[in-house]
């Protein structure tokens, strides 16, 4: 396989009896890039993205994620790698700390290493005044930014998020993909769902899945040329529309 | 007489202000949006005026009616969609649809030249289990069961959060139907977009009201003249114009970051190329700076970075 790429997919499937969630789809991830990941709901997104954590084994096709194979060194593969699932990243009735000492304790840090990343990341976030305050008190946007931030404690080479700014006002959606900015510009590979097509702009490359394929794929000046529309999601619409009676 | 009219609307949870002295009206047949992010206090004023909460103070009325002494009369002829998916998972679509008609008195027949356009594109999965629906549909046929029983207003809270680009704009081509049928529709959401097609839009952050005004008006709310700026790369961009003594704001949008100047008395035109030169003397040479018109999310930003100097309207 490819050496230099965070991600590599080929053919990769996964059916669930007769249906097939994800049909065939390859692609390659560059180390250090922010890749979107686009599509309609049921369109096979968070299926392919459980096979890349390597939390469902694939039905065809393999890939490879942080060097490592999704089949067979999952293990590893998770200490590689970050994941923040939509809202369901942090414990509520955890202090922000705590939550922090226990992903670092999960992934295997000690405690001074748990200390000083903490305290870094903390200071970066300005959040410093409440490592104390439990996570359910703490506005959406702040869970967000800090369940990022805890999905790259263990410095993991690649972090998927899954729709990380939904239901965020516009500066906290803004600040977050400074975040991803900050952690790509460090060398992490960053693969992202969502479904603000502005933000698809902020990616280097992206994809757009229809019906467990993807049906585009390429930087967002270079989709909106070749498909000749002037938005992203003109685009979106162009292509998931086709099978909008599948998902309607 | 007025669809909605709401005045000095407070509730408290704790420490929470959710509501602060809020304060507006809805004509009838008007589709009106309130928008903002989560915990801005769309939900709370949702049930306060769909009769489910007391406020702390201030006086709202629905189609005439006050919200807590009518409650009764006032519940037979509204609509309600909450952000949550509320229906029967384990009730097929059908049922589903069945029960709320039979929970306000009437049947799906009665109400079924109304909900036709909607619920025509989930009926043959009529016999699926509402649990089983993937999201756009769940979406329709939780609007079809806010409007089986033929209501005068119709409340949708956040109706399309979560919700893939195709399935949101189809479901506001469904609400601009029905508005243009004279059902006065009252809809939250957190995108920006959404915004443009309601008749006006009202911003909320922190339980108070920013700006109300039709989508058009809502950008000459912003204060200065703004300019996209875009290069290769965004990153360095952003950093280079937020070190800028002269940038007042520098936000990520889309391909492009829209830039405002603090200086008073340039016009955009001077703005863009003033920019251009500051940039390209701060080693940026690829960059390019046009002016441009401030929309509604710019201005929502530009109004929630200064809270304290912002009233409810």
């Amino acid at each position: 396989m490819t050496t230099g790429h965070a991600i590599v997919a080929r053919a990769l499937t996964r059916r669930f009896g007769d249906f097939t969630a994800v049909d065939g789809i390859s692609f390659d991830v560059a180390q250090g890039e922010v890749f979107g990941f686009l599509g309609a709901n049921g369109a096979g997104k968070t299926t392919a993205i459980r096979m890349l954590i390597g939390l469902l084994a694939p039905s065809d096709g393999e890939a490879v994620v942080a060097g490592c194979n999704v089949r067979s060194e999952t293990e590893t593969l998770r200490s590689r790698i970050g994941y923040m699932s939509q809202r369901f990243s942090l414990y509520d009735d955890l202090t922000v700390r705590e939550n922090i000492a226990l992903y670092g304790g999960i992934y295997g840090l000690d405690d001074a290493a748990i200390r000083a990343r903490g305290d870094r990341m903390l200071r970066d976030l300005d959040f410093l005044a409440s490592g104390d305050a439990f996570v359910r008190a703490l506005p959406l946007g702040w869970k967000q930014k800090l369940a990022f931030s805890v999905a790259l404690l263990h410095e993991p080479s690649v972090v998927f998020l899954d729709e990380p700014t939904g239901g965020v006002d516009p500066i906290t959606r803004r600040q977050f993909w400074e975040l991803i900015y900050a952690a790509a510009a460090r060398g992490t590979t960053v693969f992202v769902t969502t479904h603000y097509l502005d933000e698809a702009e902020y990616c280097d490359r992206m994809s757009i899945m229809v019906d467990g394929r993807i049906a585009a794929l390429g930087t967002p000046g270079d989709l909106k040329a070749q498909h000749g529309v002037r938005t992203l999601d003109d685009l979106f619409v162009q292509l998931a529309r086709g099978s909008a009676g599948a998902n309607a | 007489m007025t669809a909605v009219s709401v005045r000095a609307l407070a509730k408290r949870f704790g420490d929470v202000t959710a509501l602060d002295g809020v304060s507006f009206d809805v004509e009838p047949g008007e589709l009106f949006g309130l928008v903002g992010p989560d915990g801005g206090g769309k939900t709370t004023l949702f049930r306060v005026l769909t009769t489910l909460l007391l406020p702390d103070a201030g006086h709202a009325t629905v189609l005439g009616q006050d919200v807590t002494r009518d409650l009764w009369s006032l519940r037979r002829r509204i609509g309600y969609m909450p952000g949550r998916f509320a229906l029967y998972a384990d009730l097929s679509v059908e049922e589903n649809l069945g029960f709320f008609a039979s929970v306000f008195g009437t049947s799906v027949d009665e109400g079924y030249a109304l909900i036709a356009p909607i619920y025509q594109q989930i009926e043959p999965f009529k016999t699926r289990r509402a649990g089983a629906l993937s999201g756009g549909m769940k979406q329709k046929l939780a609007l079809s069961c806010a409007l089986v029983h033929r209501p005068d207003i119709l409340f949708l809270d956040e109706p399309t959060t979560g919700v893939d680009a195709v399935s949101r704009r189809e479901f506001w081509d469904l609400l601009a139907r029905l508005s243009s049928d004279g059902l006065t529709i009252v809809v939250s959401t957190p995108y920006m977009d959404e915004a443009s097609r309601c008749d006006r839009v009202a911003l909320m952050q922190s339980g108070r009201v920013l700006a109300i005004a039709p989508p058009a008006q809502i950008g000459e709310q912003f204060p200065r003249p703004l300019v996209a700026v875009r290069a290769a790369n965004r990153f360095a961009l952003l950093q280079t114009l937020r070190a800028l003594p002269d940038v007042a704001s520098a936000w990520p949008f889309g391909e492009t970051v829209h830039v405002s100047d603090r200086r008073t008395g340039l016009s955009a035109v001077q703005v863009a190329s003033a920019l251009e030169g500051a940039l390209r003397s701060s080693g940026l040479d690829d960059v390019s700076a046009t002016p441009i018109s401030p929309g509604i999310e710019d201005t929502f930003i530009e109004l929630m970075g200064r809270p304290s100097e912002t009233s409810a309207a």
